[in-house]
């Protein structure tokens, strides 16, 4: 199995006797790719998060992006805090997501589990009727005719059950159901457990590693949903996150509420700059991510990889 | 997908198969659990799917798609002829060709350098980072984007500050290609390197260690041994991006497009998202799109056809 080689690999941490020693120009240029590499990621996030913290004077002495920590103060995210646009946006990011993730999952598990039993009747007809949907599709314009036909314009569901399933996400939790073994799922059979009681108690407890990983990439779907916003919710009344930054930040039209003018311009009144308010929403939107990262990261090989390159 | 094989020692394992009607009568809560992907699939992709007659048709949205009048291909006739068309094609072309050379192989040698790391600190460390940016939205990329290399981005706060010229990078359309390649490279390279690093682990180490014995340097263990090892998930790459040369970033092109112009930054998405969605000619949209369509199909299955006369398995088995 791959992700065993993978795990024994990692904790092997000795040079092999055979292999030569690394020549000190040679560590000395890896060591230095790897900075760049880290920088060139981590040094923007800095910068974001550093500005949004930062006092008016801060941002006007780096002339923008703030990257040595001057004066440091709250006011912008207190500013948003009490911004009725942005606080909508993200209790509706938020409500997107937790709904979304739990449709997805639910609906992504039970398909993924109907499919992964061996000689199970029509299977592979209707693996193969999912599997034709990533590989061909409608395209935009239709799919925007069948959402809207459906009344989807304009509804919150617009922005859920349109990306609701992703095939490859079930594929990849089949993969893991279809490796339980056998032996336990018919033991669990003889004693009289049902379909549906087998996955619940014997197939869903050992695959918690592949469903947090696929969890975490319908979540994060849902969160950095933006396209099917712009498509369906024309009302700002009803806009996730995404698109207040899009609209606010990207294309830097004046944010209601915050008295920034329309040309991104300081106002020399203003207690803060519009750039740390438009840098505090960026970093609103970094924060979930960040904090579920660290859970699930350790995972992430196993729930990628099984489905990818299994074979 | 090589996933759709089932394991050999789960065939071995299984009963002789029942009857067809008792197999359905066992199986009931297993379709059952079906259903709902299956609906929602139905409902969004395979009713769309049907619904690209709308090309064939002059679609207006108050007689609907029952009432519309059809016109063959007087639609395509209308896009062939159309130079933004043609333009936008090779812009997608064009920009899907520059990704392979200067994005593809970048995955390849960071995970080649960070293999060759013993450290597991650093190496468990230089992950977290480089996975990160995967999980940002497009417009999120961008705009950090914008802040660090446009017009009042830091860049140019430090190039003023030290009385240099300024340089925009952001809204000039002779360096947009290279910018969304870049920012391409920003956002997915670091991810791109989790499935070569398993291919990497998966190398037989007594490879390493023969070869070594029979005075193989380094340079050329990587090239007889780390190289050929990992030339299946290469060419599945490849074939999976060979099938998406007509898709690239269509949330990314469509969230700068107005800064640099469609000259420059109209590919086939968009170009079908502004006829169709925006100018309201969904007959013109949907034919861009069915026209993307059919030829990323046949391109996907050319391409595994020339996976599998390289010898490898590409997307399927023969």
């Amino acid at each position: 199995m791959t992700t065993a080689t993978a795990k024994t690999k990692v904790k092997v941490n000795a040079r092999p006797n055979w292999e030569e020693p690394p020549t000190p120009a040679g560590q000395a240029g890896k060591g230095l790719i790897l900075a760049v590499v880290v920088a060139v990621v981590a040094v923007p996030l800095w910068m974001v998060v550093l500005t949004s913290l930062s006092t008016q004077g801060a941002v006007n002495e780096a002339g923008g992006m703030v990257l040595v920590p001057g004066g440091i103060t709250f006011e912008a995210y207190r500013q948003i805090f009490t911004n009725q646009l942005v606080m909508h946006s993200l209790l509706v990011s938020l409500g997107i997501t937790i709904v979304g993730t739990v449709i997805s999952m639910v609906v992504t598990i039970l398909a993924a589990y109907g499919l992964s039993r061996q000689n199970s009747w029509a299977h592979r007809p209707i693996l193969l009727t999912l599997v034709v949907t990533m590989f061909f599709s409608g395209g935009l314009i239709p799919t925007f005719l069948v959402v809207s036909a459906l009344g989807g314009y304009d509804a919150y569901w617009s922005l859920i059950l349109p990306t609701a399933v992703s095939v490859f996400n079930i594929l990849v939790v089949r993969a893991f159901f279809a490796n339980t073994s056998q032996d336990l799922i018919d033991a669990a059979h003889i004693d009289g457990a049902g379909d549906w009681r087998t996955l619940w108690s014997i197939v869903l407890p050992t695959s918690r590693a592949v469903t947090a990983v696929v969890a975490l990439f319908y979540a994060v779907g849902y969160w950095n949903t933006f396209f099917n916003a712009l498509l369906f919710l024309p009302d700002n009344q009803k806009w996730p996150l995404q698109m207040v930054i899009y609209t606010y930040t990207l294309q830097g039209n004046a944010m209601p509420g915050t008295g920034q003018n329309t040309t991104g311009q300081y106002f020399g009144t203003q207690q803060i700059a519009p750039l740390a308010i438009q840098m505090a929403v960026v970093t609103l939107t970094l924060i979930p991510i960040l904090l579920v990262y660290p859970f699930v990261q350790r995972h992430f090989a196993k729930g990628v990889l099984l489905g990818a390159i299994k074979g | 997908m090589t996933a759709l094989q089932e394991a050999p020692a789960e065939k071995a394992n299984a009963s002789p198969p029942p009857q067809r009607k008792n197999r359905f009568r066992r199986d009931r809560s297993l379709l059952l659990m079906v259903i709902p992907a299956v609906v929602l699939l139905v409902v969004f992709n395979y009713v769309p799917m049907f619904g690209t007659a709308t090309a064939f048709q002059n679609y207006s949205i108050y007689a609907g798609f029952l009432h519309s009048p059809w016109v063959g291909l007087e639609t395509f006739r209308m896009l062939f002829s159309d130079p933004l068309f043609w333009h936008s094609l090779e812009n997608t072309l064009v920009l899907s060709l520059v990704q392979l050379v200067f994005y593809f192989p970048i995955p390849i040698a960071l995970a080649m350098l960070l293999h060759s790391v013993l450290n597991t600190k650093i190496r468990t460390f230089v992950q977290s980072v480089v996975y990160l940016p995967h999980f940002f939205s497009w417009v999120l990329a961008v705009t950090i984007f914008q802040q660090m290399l446009g017009g009042a981005g830091a860049l140019n706060q430090f190039l003023r500050g030290h009385g240099l010229a300024t340089w925009d990078i952001m809204t000039n359309p002779d360096t947009f290609k290279i910018l969304i390649t870049s920012q391409v490279v920003w956002k997915e390279a670091g991810w791109g390197i989790i499935v070569f690093l398993a291919a990497l682990a998966a190398i037989d180490q007594q490879l390493y260690e023969a070869a070594a014995a029979d005075g193989a340097g380094r340079w050329r263990r990587m090239w007889h041994i780390t190289l050929p090892g990992i030339r299946g998930v290469i060419v599945l790459m490849l074939v999976l991006r060979l099938g998406n040369v007509l898709t690239v970033g269509f949330e990314q092109l469509l969230i700068q497009r107005d800064a640099v112009g469609r000259e420059a930054a109209e590919v086939l998405d968009t170009y079908a998202y502004y006829y169709g969605v925006v100018n309201a000619n969904f007959s013109l949209g949907a034919a861009a799109s069915l026209f993307k369509g059919v030829f990323s199909l046949v391109l996907i299955l050319a391409a595994n056809k020339i996976a599998h006369l390289m010898g490898e398995d590409g997307l399927y088995r023969r």
